[in-house]
């Protein structure tokens, strides 16, 4: 004990000095953020209903964050009480449907981001009687696998639609900046944008878990090949980070992104990043639960059972940047 | 510039207190901790200097000198550590935790920044001092006490701040008050020349020099080797050993509270989950750099040079434009490669 008492005295002076001498500041944080308020809408007065969520989300990502959100949104509109979980590793992620198949759940929703050790566990719980609905990974899977409906983003797709986008802006020389080697998703895009663009493309591994290795990593290749025009990168943070690595570079490379967060907007707004391609994680979300509910209260399907219900890709530049601002700043956007 | 080495300073061949006898100049140069990894070091700028074009501009030299005192910053305290016979699994996301307490304390009280990075520097010691205290009182190894504080600190960056924020990254503090003094202090740019080299590079070598000086030149630094190498015996003798361990990893607090801030201050927001991982980077720094994973032994200008052959291959395997699927399997044998020849050149001292 002795050590701790010496050391809490003087822990406790400074503690007491910072608060008195505290300086407020003068511009930007919480006070001046205060007026965000969230939607709020009525409850549906259907009887009570348990879902279950289950993703492959990594803990801390502001993706993830926004698509909780609006499950979150759909679950309080239709008066169901929502349960989410997840775990990025695969067979985890297959127990925690089995244990929302134990909870007896009225619904599951579920990313197939790895179908293969999903099927199974995804059978046993039809078989439970359990509708499942599929959301943000496994368009190609959902309908084998028996599913309700699918709302998600065709990554291919949205690459090519990136892709196509950076023809109209000119660009000779792209660079698509991966954050984690070996996803597939995110390698599906870099592939889609590599084959509707016209000129050179090429891909860059960084260490996503790291910022400043991700900026220096992107500073030394466009040290590396001075002739890189554009950078796009898979996630909103790493925008961010390419936009300083750029200028660091003293590169006149410009950036374009996959996903949105409230940052990203600003700097769209400013002239940092020049677009956005968004799926929509909020609506991925919501729909994934709404589905639920309609098909447990109307026997509805989305999609009618045949074909994915697609949220993106939606463009996000200068000209829409205003109206898009207001409801990132509430982080569901 | 383009000659410019980091090795802070050529590795001094003299240590009066602990050499017993006097040996040969030659011998004594090669049995110190950082000449294996000096010559790995050596060995990879060649290698890159040779094959990649890019890599020859002072640019490029200062793109790897910022990622390595990135790396570095914190494996001086890491280094340190291991020399005081114990190691610090959460430094790598005790980084995110201080960055993410300097933020959030100064937006959501919308306070001048100065004073969430304080508070921020209070935390980071707080760690420390939590993992010093814990350990010497229960005895456990560090490898259970620290992975405990870095599963918590995993779970405390997500839980507080969306519990703060309501989101699970912090909002972004460029507007506040103080946050252009504490850019200049923690994350701007010097102009050297015709190059720009990021501040941290200098606070790396500083911290390094320091941290040689309380080594070879301190009562402190003959406790941090007597307590690695034999506790029994220092306590013996009457080191404070104890308290000694408890600082270190109070210092392992301090450096990864550098590092947060250079985060916070460079990208103005922080993402809760990052910095996993991390911690394995700088042990494996200290490690390269001839810090013996045992302790009581080790250099603090070693532990520098590892986190330039981590910072080095890196980027030079992006300057070099080799195939980018390869890429972790290059860092991974670049690293192989330094290590041998480091074990190599030991060998070769002790055989001599």
């Amino acid at each position: 004990m002795k050590t701790r008492n010496r050391l809490l005295g003087p822990l406790a002076l400074v503690m007491a000095g910072l608060l008195a001498l505290a300086g407020c500041s003068s511009s930007g944080g919480k006070q001046a953020e205060e007026d965000a308020a969230g939607a709020g809408a009525g409850t549906a007065d259907t009887p009570r209903l348990k879902v279950a969520m289950i993703t492959h989300a990594v803990p801390g990502d502001t993706f993830w964050d926004i698509l909780r959100k609006g499950a979150q949104a759909a679950a309080a509109k239709d008066n169901i009480e929502l349960v989410y979980s997840a775990n990025p590793d695969a067979g985890k992620q297959a127990n925690l449907v089995q244990n929302a198949i134990d909870q007896n759940v009225d619904g599951i929703a579920v990313t197939l981001a790895k179908p293969d050790a999903l099927t199974d566990v995804v059978r046993k719980a039809q078989d439970a009687g359990i509708p499942v609905v599929g959301f943000n990974s496994g368009l190609n899977e959902w309908k084998e696998a028996g599913l309700l409906g699918y709302f998600g983003q065709d990554e291919t797709v949205a690459g090519e639609a990136f892709g196509r986008r950076l023809n109209e802006e000119g660009a000779k020389h792209v660079l698509c900046v991966i954050q984690e080697q070996g996803h597939v998703a995110l390698e599906a895009r870099c592939a889609g944008v590599k084959k509707a663009f016209q000129g050179k493309a090429e891909i860059l591994y960084v260490n996503g878990a790291d910022m400043p290795s991700v900026q220096s990593t992107i500073q030394a290749k466009l040290q590396q090949d001075a002739g890189i025009d554009y950078i796009a990168t898979l996630g909103a943070p790493f925008a961010l980070a390419a936009v300083q690595s750029a200028s660091d570079a003293g590169s006149a490379a410009k950036i374009a992104t996959f996903d949105t967060n409230k940052d990203l907007v600003q700097a769209i707004k400013d002239g940092d990043v020049q677009f956005a391609v968004d799926q929509q994680p909020y609506l991925q979300g919501y729909l994934a639960v709404d589905a639920i509910w309609l098909y447990q209260h109307n026997g509805n399907y989305m999609g009618g059972r045949e074909e994915p219900v697609l949220t993106g890709p939606a463009f996000i530049t200068k000209d829409n940047i205003d109206q898009i601002a207001e409801f990132a700043a509430n982080g569901t956007r | 510039m383009t000659q410019v080495h980091p090795a802070p300073a050529p590795p001094t061949p003299r240590r009066e207190h602990t050499q017993v006898s006097r040996k040969s100049w030659s011998k004594r140069f090669f049995g110190r901790p950082e000449v294996g990894s000096l010559m790995g070091a050596v060995a990879i700028f060649v290698m890159f200097y040779a094959i990649a074009d890019p890599f020859r501009t002072p640019g490029a030299q200062s793109t790897v000198l910022y990622a390595s005192s990135t790396i570095g910053i914190v494996t001086v305290g890491v280094c340190l550590l291991m020399i005081g016979g114990e190691f610090d699994l959460s430094a790598g996301v005790g980084v995110t935790t201080s960055a993410l307490a300097a933020s959030m304390f100064a937006f959501q009280l919308s306070l001048n920044v100065w004073v969430g990075v304080v508070f921020a520097l209070l935390v980071s010691l707080g760690i420390g001092l939590f993992n010093g205290f814990v350990l010497t009182r229960t005895k456990l190894p560090s490898f259970l006490v620290t992975l405990a504080t870095f599963l918590m600190l995993q779970g405390l960056n997500l839980a507080m701040t969306k519990l703060v924020t309501g989101n699970v990254a912090t909002n972004s503090i460029s507007d506040m008050d103080g946050f252009d003094s504490a850019k200049a202090i923690f994350a701007s740019s010097v102009q050297i020349g015709s190059v720009s080299v990021k501040i941290t590079v200098f606070w790396w070598l500083l911290f390094v020099a320091v941290a040689t000086w309380v080594l070879l030149r301190t009562k402190v630094g003959n406790w941090i080797f007597a307590v690695g190498g034999k506790a029994d015996s220092a306590r013996a003798v009457g080191v404070p050993v104890n308290r000694t361990k408890i600082g270190l990893f109070m210092t392992v607090g301090f450096t990864a509270w550098f590092a947060g801030m250079h985060k916070l201050f460079a990208f103005n927001t922080v993402q809760s989950g990052e910095g996993v991982g991390q911690e394995l980077i700088f042990i494996a720094a200290a490690v390269v750099g001839g810090c013996l994973l045992t302790g009581g032994y080790g250099s603090a200008i070693g532990a520098a040079i590892g986190a330039f052959i981590f910072g080095m291959t890196g980027q030079g395997i992006v300057f070099a434009n080799w195939n980018p699927d390869w890429y972790m399997f290059f860092v991974g044998i670049t690293l192989l490669v330094a290590t041998l020849l480091n074990l190599w050149v030991r060998n070769r001292a002790a055989r001599r």
